[in-house]
């Protein structure tokens, strides 16, 4: 107890410590350049320098107090951002669940699938998503469904890996005894394989989701329209590093979210032995 | 126009009678009358042989009683850039709903996604680059699809801006090495870069290094130092002046004064299969084009695209950009009025200069016939005739000679102008 409170202290400290630095790197210099002030007014003073950390708290404070606002299609508050990404993850993670989980079964269960297979998956497992944007673009003909198709590809390998080691590596007594007790191929798979290798599972799905949020900011700032990654890149033209922080900030916030949903997930299906 | 109705007493003004009785014609046209036919013979005598055989106005009035757009709905992607300025504003200014359409423009992160985006029809029509219909029909960069222009967005509004540190080598001989950017292979502003730098003795492709990277990128590019300048559209420039990372070396509109940039463009299967859409689009366009043209209304205008669902820049540096008083990142207060004006007319000339340019530097192999794949893109006629409609004078022709940086063009001998370069690829 007395060792949590003492890394909560530490937290805060070093927390305070970097904000105090980042205030004083980004405090305005004084003393602008006067001259000519009809020129002035037409050129910006300082405006796109790097902001304080009261800056980007002020519109931090301004996004979270409108966050689903709707200013037609291409002006959206933060909150209505996130959700078509967080929607697009959780649609392409599902879609790539749906596939990975029962084929790592089967190619955990079969040495000869597992061979048959494995150099695709070497092959493929290492091709950055984003490389498949142009290809999904041109072959599915739609940019959301091509945002989709890219979380479902670079969420798929690690379920697959994960659910197929998992399923491997179920205890050969835990099989034997199945076999002794004539439980049907079906029963052994739901009662026997499935509770064993859930940990094993849930581990590839946290590591999935976790490369998803990850990929589907980077895809949204490339094909544009909806979500954070979009939000990210509508600032980034107007140059606006406070809005473009807080957007960092949001999408730390709910990949973290995710990654603590499914470390409950895992610890649920946990068992000892 | 009127405001008392048409002849025919069904529509609310002559123009939009007319609009109708045209769609008819001329899907007439395409139904009867081959399209080889059709060039040679002209339109006017080919609905004359039509009408001898056909009841037209018959037909016409049967047609006038349904013609309401076929989908009043519309997507229509674009850039954010001031090229966009009469697609853009239309839809806050009410020009779309003033023709009976409900458009949803939709901001685009670069030229590659806004032509998929089209090609695999989520937008019904797009803002583009005026090189990329071209290229789009010919199958340049692209699958082959047959592809319109029905009219020019703006004229002049591009330079070239330096980052700050390069202030004193103004002269292009000295840019042996320098990195360039430009929105798009397919663009005017990547002929305009490659034919000004030639015409100063660099060869584009082997003294300098030019790279397409999507306008709203180049001013972070800039100040990150990953390039050296741009040949950009705007806001980009006025934004590199604005935040002090670079300043403006010339503007387009000395290179090539009405040089035309970007355009609307949709693919030949709307054109045809949604003809009062399509005509009903059009119009918007370019009466808002002809609202854009008055010098007076420039800063209501900047006022109305700048917010973030359009523009996304700070109101001044738009109004820099559209009323051409502008800072120009030396320390002085450039006045240059027609710094970026519009004009929808899509000359069949301006298509022919773009195709030479492509075949001077090899994007277009083997023979083009330069003035079939002008008139099939940039559609003069419905132009010409909506820009009447709504108070400007088309011209009479669709070809004009003009000249760049001096070099006079003769579009009727586009051959004979690509073999005068010294600095080419083809």
């Amino acid at each position: 107890m007395r060792q949590g409170l003492l890394a909560a202290v530490i937290s805060a400290l070093l927390m305070a410590l970097g904000v105090g630095v980042w205030h004083l790197a980004t405090l305005p210099k004084g003393g602008a350049a006067g001259g000519d002030s009809e020129y002035a007014k037409l050129v910006g003073a300082q405006k796109s320098a790097f902001p304080t950390p009261a800056d980007v708290g002020q519109k931090l404070a301004g996004h979270l107090r409108d966050p689903f606002y709707d200013r037609g299609p291409n002006d959206k508050g933060i909150g209505v951002q996130l959700a078509y990404s967080i929607g697009r993850v959780l649609l392409g993670f599902g879609l790539a669940g749906a596939l990975a989980v029962p084929l790592g079964f089967l190619i955990g269960m079969s040495p000869v699938v597992y061979r048959a297979l494995d150099p695709f998956i070497q092959v493929l497992k290492p091709i950055s998503p984003l490389a498949w944007m142009p290809l999904a673009l041109f072959t599915l003909k739609d940019s959301n469904v091509s945002a989709v198709f890219v979380i479902f590809v670079c969420s798929i390998w690690p379920m697959l890996i994960n659910t197929a080691f998992g399923v491997a590596s179920v205890r050969r007594d835990w099989l034997n005894v199945a076999r002794t007790l004539e439980v049907s191929p079906l029963r052994k798979a739901f009662a026997v394989v499935l509770p064993a290798a859930a940990p094993t599972i849930m581990t590839g799905m946290r590591i999935s989701i976790g490369i998803a949020w990850l990929v589907i900011v980077a895809a949204e700032m490339l094909v544009g329209g909806t979500g954070i990654g979009y939000f990210v890149w509508n600032e980034w033209n107007n140059l606006s590093i406070a809005n473009i922080l807080s957007g960092i900030l949001a999408i730390g916030l709910v990949g973290m979210l995710l990654d603590f949903l499914f470390a409950r997930l895992q610890k649920a299906v946990t068992y000892v032995e | 126009m009127s405001r008392f109705g048409c002849n025919c007493g069904r529509h609310q003004s002559q123009g939009e009678h007319d609009v109708e009785a045209h769609a008819v014609e001329e899907a007439l046209l395409r139904a009867t009358v081959r399209r080889e036919l059709l060039s040679l013979i002209g339109r006017s005598a080919a609905l004359a042989a039509l009408a001898s055989v056909f009841p037209l106005s018959a037909a016409k009035e049967a047609f006038a009683q349904s013609a309401k757009p076929e989908k009043t709905r519309l997507k229509v992607g674009f850039i954010p850039i001031t090229c966009a300025t009469p697609i853009i504003m239309a839809q806050p200014m009410g020009f779309y709903a003033r023709h009976g359409l409900d458009v949803e423009v939709v901001k685009t992160a670069g030229w590659a996604v806004i032509r998929d985006k089209t090609l695999n029809k989520e937008y019904d029509a797009a803002h583009m680059l005026s090189p990329m219909p071209l290229a789009i029909t010919l199958g340049v960069g692209a699958n082959a699809v047959p592809y319109t222009m029905p009219a020019v967005e703006n004229i002049n509004g591009q330079a070239i801006t330096l980052a700050v540190k390069h202030k004193d080598k103004r002269d292009p001989k000295s840019w042996k090495g320098f990195k360039f950017a430009v929105p798009f292979d397919y663009s005017m502003h990547n002929y305009l870069l490659r034919y000004y730098v030639a015409e100063h003795g660099l060869d584009p492709d082997r003294d300098i290094q030019i790279r397409a990277v999507p306008p709203p990128e180049m001013v972070a590019n800039l100040r990150a130092d990953n390039i050296d300048g741009f040949l950009a559209p705007d806001p980009v420039n006025q934004r590199a002046v604005y935040d002090g990372v670079g300043f403006i070396h010339v503007l387009s509109k000395e290179i090539w004064d009405g040089h035309p940039c970007c355009a609307f463009a949709a693919s030949k299967e709307f054109v045809t299969t949604m003809p009062n859409t399509y005509q009903a689009l059009l119009k918007a366009i370019i009466d808002a084009t002809a609202y854009a043209r008055k010098v007076e209304n420039r800063k209501e205008i900047a006022a109305a695209i700048a917010p973030a669902n359009y523009l996304n820049q700070p109101v001044t540096v738009v109004e820099q950009v559209l009323t051409g008083t502008f800072a120009d990142g030396l320390g002085n207060v450039r006045k240059v009025p027609d710094r970026i004006d519009f004009d929808p007319f899509p000359w069949h000339s301006f298509a022919v200069w773009i195709l030479t340019q492509m075949k001077r530097w090899g994007q277009l192999k083997g023979d083009v016939d330069y003035q079939k794949v002008a008139r099939e893109v940039f559609l003069a006629t419905d132009a010409s005739r909506l820009m009447a409609e709504v108070g400007l004078t088309p011209p009479k022709s669709t070809y004009k000679s003009f000249s760049v940086m001096g070099r006079a063009f003769d579009p009727m001998k586009p051959k004979e102008y690509v073999d005068s370069f010294s600095i080419k690829r083809a």
